[in-house]
């Protein structure tokens, strides 16, 4: 069973960087999670996106965060990438899709410009 | 939405919306029937509110005109001779406020469908809104599986229970919990 000792070490291990990590955060992903959103799919969407960045050791750089709808529910599951001044909003979002954009924008800076909503709504 | 494990999704992020500190979840499998109870400390609805939330064109919020998640939850319900039951106190009537919301529904009804990944369900709620005292638990004939989030967080102190690594431990945490009933 995962036990709570097991849970006490992970926490010792953690406690250090916790206020680092808020502090330096550059890159902010906020998925929707309204009844629009999760009837579209957002909860694997969002799991694929903690998951990934977490894997790929960017946990101190890029946060997950959760919204709820912004009003374009057609478009759900949608998600917003903050990077410095830059926004990018993505829709019709997959957890596929979320791991491209992580392995594409979040690690590489390159728009997956296929999956934003300029080109949804061309 | 195909899993039930969705629309307790939704309909605990209205306790979230509504401001809540403690929200708890409860399923309970009893026979032919599901039912599930969130219960919340949130700032509660007015008479009125309550009155208006099987109408799919009243919502709260701002950015659309329509509020279907209680709709769908009693549309499901009902279709599998069940009910939806929302008693509510708003915070200008008692300090005692908050939101009760029961759905009940046939398990083994034609139009129930699958609880689906509560697992998933329990993670996202705590990623969104660590700070909350999320407490859930699931009744079975089996035996029940359960988390509280203020049991954690006595030995996490200050360590947010929506860190990764964390994450991944309440869900296998009750992943294990799970697989220990269904060996029984």
């Amino acid at each position: 069973m995962k036990s709570l000792e097991e849970l006490k070490a992970i926490k010792a291990k953690m406690q250090d960087k916790v206020n680092l990590r808020t502090s330096s955060a550059q890159t902010r992903i906020v998925v929707g999670m309204a009844t629009c959103g999760i009837a579209a799919g957002a909860r694997p969407v969002l799991g694929a996106f903690v998951e990934g960045i977490n894997e790929a050791g960017l946990g101190d750089e890029v946060i997950v965060t959760q919204t709820g709808c912004i009003g374009i529910c057609q478009y759900e599951p949608v998600v917003e990438v903050y990077k410095g001044d830059e926004k990018v909003t993505y829709v019709k979002m997959s957890a596929d899709r979320a791991k491209e954009v992580i392995e594409k924008h979040i690690k590489g800076g390159q728009v997956v410009a296929e999956y934003t909503i300029g080109e949804a709504t061309k | 939405m195909d899993e039930l494990s969705l629309y307790v999704l939704d309909i605990t992020m209205n306790s979230v919306r509504a401001g809540a500190t403690e929200i708890s979840i409860t399923l309970c499998e009893e026979g032919d029937w599901l039912d599930f109870t969130v219960s919340d400390n949130g700032c509660g609805m007015t008479e009125e509110q309550v009155q208006r939330l099987s109408d799919p064109f009243f919502t709260t919020r701002k950015t659309r005109k329509v509020g279907l998640g209680i709709p769908f939850l009693t549309m499901l319900a009902e279709m599998t001779g069940g009910y939806v039951r929302i008693t509510s106190v708003h915070e200008s009537v008692s300090e005692k406020h908050g939101t009760v919301t029961c759905a009940r529904f046939g398990k083994n009804h034609i139009d129930f469908i699958p609880l689906g990944d509560m697992i998933e369900t329990v993670k996202v709620l705590i990623q969104g809104s660590p700070n909350v005292n999320f407490t859930y638990l699931h009744q079975t004939e089996a035996g029940n599986v359960s988390l509280s989030c203020a049991e954690l967080r006595e030995i996490l102190e200050d360590v947010p229970l929506n860190e990764p690594e964390i994450l991944a431990w309440i869900g296998d945490n009750l992943r294990e919990q799970y697989l220990a009933l269904s060996q029984k």
